[in-house]
C-alpha cells in the first residue's frame, strides 16, 4: 500500500471515530469532544504557520479573535444571520492575516515573534477599547435563534457536534492535501532550510505570506465557530493566553504532522480541564516538552515506530 | 533568441563597509562553455559568483543573463530564469530524503506533474550515483555524498548556467575524478562556471579561466595562456 | 487643579514609572544581550520580587524600614538564585536554543505565575513604605504681580516616591560600574561580543550564563521591592512589565544597555503622562503598535547603531 493511499486511510478513520464518538461518549465529554475539535482547527491552523514553514508566532489569537468578533459583531451589531456570519469572520481574519504577514514577515526569528505578539496585544486592547460595542472581557452573547445554519439549529448539542466535526475533517483534508502539494513541499523546505530554497528558484516571501494568510484564516474559521457554536465572544479569546494554547497543542501533538494538533488539543484539553482550569500544567508541560521531546507525541511515533505517518 | 554570452557583468563592484570585495568587475561568458575563477582566499570569487546568482546585492554594476538586464531582480527570479547554484558550504535539506532534496528542485519547473517530477529524479539521481541513497536522509549522507547531492539539484534544474562554488573542497581523490568526469559530460549541455581551487581540476576541465586577485580581474585566458601568465603567477607565490 | 501643575504631577509618576521599567527592562535586556535568548518569564521575577517584599516585611513586622531593608536584600538574592537555578536546570539543557527557550520560559512563566497564586492567594497585598513623608511642591506663576510662587492645592508628592527615583539611579549606576569597571562585566562583555571567542579564552561561558540570568531576575526583583509600597504585591502583576520591558529593549536596541535606559527613559515618562491625560489603553494600543513597527522597520531599535 502506498504511504498516500495510508494516509488517506488514517485520516477517514479519524473522521470515522469520531462520529462513533458522539454514539459512544457519555453526554459531557461529547459536549467537550465539539469543544476540543473546535480547537483542533485552531490548532491546524497554527501548526500550518509553526509545524510546516517553522514560523513561530506568539500572536495568533489575533486571528482567532478576528475570526470570533467578525461574526459575533457581524451579527451581534449588524444582525446578519449566520451563513453571511461565517463569511464576515473569514474576511476579517484572511485581511488581519494579511496585514500583519505583509509587515511581519520583514522580520525574522526572535523579531518575528515579538511582532506577532504585540500586534495580537494590540487587537486585544483594541477589542478593549471598543468595549461599548464588545462589551470587553465579559463579552456579549449570541442569542439562540440566531444560531442556525440552513434551519439546523446550531445551539443543540447533536448538530453542534457534527457541525463542529464537519469543520474539523474539511479542514483535516485540507491541510493533508495542501501539505503534499508542491506548494506544501516548499513551505517544509522553508522551514529546513531557507537560503536552500530561495536558491531553488523558490519565492520565500511569496510562500511565507501565504502560509501566515492560510493559517490566519483557518485560525478565524476556529474563532468564528466557537462564536457561532457556542454562542459567546469574549475579549479572553484575543488575549496572550490564546496564542500560546495553539503552540502547546501543536508542540504537545507533535508539530508538522496532520493529526498532531488534534492529539495535542485532546490531551491539553483535558489535562487543563483535570487540574481544574490551572494553567500551571499547562507551564510544565510546555517545559517538558522543550526539554524532552521537542518533536511531540506524534513526532515522538514517527521516529520510533511509523515513519510513513503524515 | 539566444543572446551569445549567457552572462555578462559591467563594472560590477561590492563595497563592505568601505572595502571593495569586487572593484568593477567586467566579464563575459560565451554559452556551452567551461568556465573557472580562480584566485588566492579572499580575492572575491564567492562575492563575485553571489552577485551573479542574486545571493549578494551589487552596490553598483550591471549583470546581463542572456541577454536580459538581471541587475534588479531577485534571487529567485535568476534562478527560475535558468541560473543553478551551489553554496560553497555545503547546504542541503538535512533532514529531509535525499529523494526529496532533488524533488523540490525539479517541482519548482515541473509543478504538479507527480510523474515527471519522479522521472527527473530518478535520471538525476542515476546519473550522479546517488540511486541507492535516495531513501536516506541527506543529513545521514557522507560529506562527499552531500557534496554530490548538491550538484544534482542544481543538474535537476537543467540550468542554462550552472554556477559551482568549490565544488571539489574537501573531497577523496576518486570522488574528484568521478566529479571531473561529471563536469565533462555536462559539455555542451549547459554553460559551468566554476570557482575551484584545485589547479587539476581546472586545467583539465576548464576551457578558459579569470583570476581575479583582490576583489579585481588580473588575467583571462586559456589554461595555457594563464599557466604562462607571470603576473598570476606573482600573484599566487605573493611575491607582487 | 490647573494644566501646568497637573503636568507636574504627571511627569513625576512618569518618572517613577521610567525608573523602575529601566531596572526591570536591564534585567532583560542584559540576558538578551548576554545569552541571546528571550526570557518571557522576566515578568515573574518581577512579580515575585513584590511577593517575597510582602512576605518579609509581614514576617518581620517591626518598623517597616527593617522589612524593607531585609526585602530589599533578600528578594533580590532569593529570586536570582531561582533564576540560577532555572538556567542550570532548564535553559542549560536547551543549549540556549532561541525557540525551545521561549518555549521553557513561557511554561516558566506559568509555574511561578500559578505558584504564586498557590502561595501567596489570589488578592492584591499592601506593603508599608519604609518612610514617607508628605512634600507639598511649589508651582510658579507670571501674575501682574510679578513672579509667584505658591503652594496649590493637591500639588504634592512623598519622599518614599522621590527615593524610589534616586534609588534606581543609583543601583543603575551601580550595575555600569559592575559592567565597565569589573572583570565580571568585563567577561560579560566578551561573551556578549562573541561566546565561541570567550569560549576559546577560557571564559566559563555556562557560569556567566547562569549569573547573567541571575543577576537580571535579581535587578526586576529590586524594582518590584523599590515599588510594591506604592503599588500593591499581586500575583498577576508581572504582565505589563513584561510587556513595557520588552517594548523598552526593543526601541533601545536589543542588548543594548545604553539605549535600553533611555528607552526607559522615553517610554515610563510618556506612559505617565499619556496616560494620565488619555485613555491608558489607548496609549498602551500606540506603544505596542509602535513597537511592532519598530522591529520591522527598524529592527535595531531607534537608538541602535545600524547593520551593514
Amino acid at each position: 500500500m502506498s504511504d498516500i493511499s495510508r494516509i488517506h486511510i488514517l485520516h477517514a478513520a479519524m473522521v470515522v471515530a469520531l462520529v462513533i464518538c458522539w454514539f459512544v461518549l457519555p453526554v459531557y465529554h461529547a459536549g467537550n469532544l465539539a469543544r476540543i475539535m473546535v480547537f483542533a482547527i485552531y490548532a491546524m491552523g497554527y501548526n500550518l504557520l509553526f509545524g510546516y514553514t517553522g514560523l513561530l508566532s506568539l500572536g495568533h489569537a489575533l486571528f482567532f479573535g478576528a475570526g470570533m468578533y467578525g461574526l459575533g459583531l457581524a451579527m451581534h451589531l449588524g444582525g446578519v444571520s449566520a451563513g453571511p456570519g461565517i463569511l464576515a469572520g473569514l474576511i476579517t481574519a484572511l485581511v488581519v492575516s494579511g496585514v500583519v504577514g505583509f509587515l511581519a514577515l520583514r522580520t525574522s526569528g526572535v523579531a518575528f515573534m515579538i511582532v506577532t505578539l504585540m500586534f495580537a496585544q494590540a487587537g486585544y486592547l483594541t477589542v478593549l477599547l471598543f468595549g461599548t460595542y464588545t462589551r470587553g472581557d465579559e463579552g456579549f452573547v449570541l442569542p439562540q435563534a440566531t444560531r442556525a445554519l440552513m434551519g439546523i439549529d446550531l445551539s443543540d448539542a447533536q448538530n453542534r457536534y457534527f457541525a463542529a466535526l464537519i469543520l474539523f475533517a474539511i479542514v483535516l483534508f485540507f491541510i493533508g492535501w495542501l501539505v503534499r502539494t508542491p506548494f506544501g513541499r516548499c513551505l517544509v523546505a522553508i522551514r529546513e532550510n531557507e537560503e536552500r530554497a530561495r536558491m531553488l528558484g523558490y519565492d520565500i516571501t511569496r510562500h511565507k505570506l501565504i502560509a501566515v494568510i492560510l493559517s490566519g484564516t483557518i485560525s478565524g474559521l476556529s474563532g468564528a465557530a466557537y462564536c457561532l457554536l457556542f454562542g459567546s465572544a469574549q475579549a479572553a479569546f484575543a488575549a496572550v493566553p490564546y496564542s500560546i494554547f495553539p503552540l502547546l497543542y501543536v508542540l504537545l501533538g507533535g508539530m508538522g504532522t496532520t493529526i498532531g494538533p488534534f492529539v495535542g488539543t485532546l490531551f491539553m484539553f483535558y489535562l487543563i480541564d483535570w487540574s481544574g482550569g490551572n494553567m500551571m500544567v499547562a507551564g510544565v508541560v510546555l517545559v517538558a516538552l522543550a526539554l524532552f521531546a521537542p518533536t511531540g507525541i506524534l513526532g515522538e511515533i514517527r521516529r520510533r515506530f511509523i515513519p510513513w505517518l503524515p | 533568441m539566444a543572446a551569445v554570452n549567457i552572462l555578462e557583468t559591467k563594472g560590477l563592484t561590492k563595497t563592505y563597509g568601505g572595502l571593495d570585495a569586487n572593484y568593477n568587475v567586467d566579464f563575459t561568458l560565451k554559452r556551452g562553455e567551461i568556465h573557472a575563477l580562480i584566485g588566492p582566499n579572499g580575492a572575491g570569487k564567492s562575492t563575485f559568483v553571489g552577485m551573479i546568482s542574486g545571493r549578494i546585492p551589487a552596490t553598483c554594476g550591471k549583470v546581463w543573463f542572456d541577454g536580459a538586464d538581471v541587475t534588479r531582480l531577485p534571487a529567485h527570479k535568476r534562478i527560475s530564469l535558468g541560473i543553478a547554484y551551489t553554496f560553497q558550504i555545503t547546504s542541503v535539506f538535512g533532514k529531509l530524503p535525499v529523494r526529496e532534496n532533488v524533488a523540490l528542485a525539479v517541482r519548482r519547473i515541473r509543478g504538479r506533474d507527480r510523474q515527471a517530477v519522479r522521472a527527473k529524479v530518478d535520471g538525476v539521481l542515476e546519473r550522479v550515483g546517488l540511486t541507492e541513497q535516495a531513501d536516506q536522509l541527506a543529513g545521514d549522507l557522507s560529506y562527499g555524498h552531500q557534496r554530490v547531492l548538491e550538484i544534482a539539484m542544481g543538474l535537476a534544474q537543467n540550468p542554462e548556467l550552472f554556477i559551482l562554488d568549490e565544488p571539489t573542497q574537501g573531497l577523496a581523490l576518486p570522488e574528484v575524478e568521478a566529479f571531473m568526469q561529471l563536469v565533462k559530460d555536462l559539455r555542451g549541455e549547459t554553460t559551468i562556471l566554476l570557482i575551484e581551487h584545485n589547479m587539476n581540476v581546472v586545467m583539465e576541465v576548464s576551457d578558459s579561466l579569470t583570476v581575479l586577485n583582490n576583489g579585481e580581474v588580473l588575467a583571462r585566458g586559456t589554461p595555457e595562456e594563464i599557466r604562462a601568465n607571470a603576473d598570476v603567477q606573482a600573484a599566487y607565490l605573493g611575491g607582487a | 487643579m490647573e494644566f501646568g501643575p497637573h503636568l507636574m504631577l504627571a511627569a513625576l509618576e512618569g518618572a517613577i514609572t521610567a525608573a523602575i521599567l529601566a531596572l526591570t527592562a536591564v534585567g532583560l535586556s542584559l540576558t538578551f544581550g548576554v545569552m541571546r535568548v528571550v526570557n518571557v518569564a522576566h515578568g515573574e521575577f518581577f512579580m515575585l520580587g513584590a511577593v517575597a517584599a510582602w512576605f518579609t516585611s509581614t514576617a518581620i513586622g517591626g518598623h517597616p524600614a527593617l522589612g524593607f531593608i531585609a526585602a530589599a536584600i533578600l528578594a533580590p538574592l532569593i529570586i536570582g538564585v531561582l533564576a540560577v537555578s532555572a538556567d542550570w536546570l532548564i535553559l542549560k539543557r536547551l543549549d540556549y536554543d532561541p525557540e525551545r527557550t521561549i518555549v521553557a520560559t513561557i511554561g516558566l512563566l506559568y509555574i511561578i505565575q500559578q505558584g504564586a497564586l498557590i502561595g501567596f492567594g489570589p488578592n492584591a497585598q499592601p506593603v508599608e513604605p519604609p518612610f514617607s513623608h508628605r512634600i507639598a511642591l511649589p508651582w510658579f506663576e507670571w501674575t501682574e504681580a510679578g513672579f509667584e510662587m505658591y503652594y496649590p492645592w493637591g500639588l504634592s508628592t512623598n519622599s518614599y516616591k522621590l527615593f524610589i527615583i534616586f534609588a534606581a539611579a543609583m543601583l543603575l549606576l551601580g550595575l555600569w560600574l559592575i559592567m565597565t569597571r569589573t572583570k565580571v562585566g568585563l567577561v560579560m562583555r566578551a561573551t556578549q561580543q562573541d561566546r565561541d571567542m570567550a569560549t576559546a579564552f577560557g571564559i566559563p561561558v555556562e557560569r556567566i550564563y547562569a549569573l547573567t540570568f541571575g543577576l537580571g531576575a535579581a535587578l526586576a526583583a529590586l524594582g518590584a521591592v523599590l515599588i510594591v509600597p506604592v503599588q500593591q504585591a499581586y500575583y498577576l502583576m508581572g504582565h505589563d512589565p513584561l510587556l513595557l520591558s520588552f517594548i523598552v529593549v526593543i526601541i533601545g536596541g536589543l542588548g543594548s544597555l545604553r539605549g535600553t535606559i533611555v528607552a526607559a527613559l522615553l517610554i515610563g515618562m510618556s506612559d505617565g503622562i499619556i496616560s494620565v491625560f488619555f485613555s491608558p489603553t489607548l496609549a498602551k494600543i500606540i506603544a505596542t503598535l509602535l513597537v511592532a513597527m519598530v522591529l520591522v522597520f527598524r529592527p535595531q531599535g531607534l537608538f541602535g547603531k545600524g547593520v551593514h
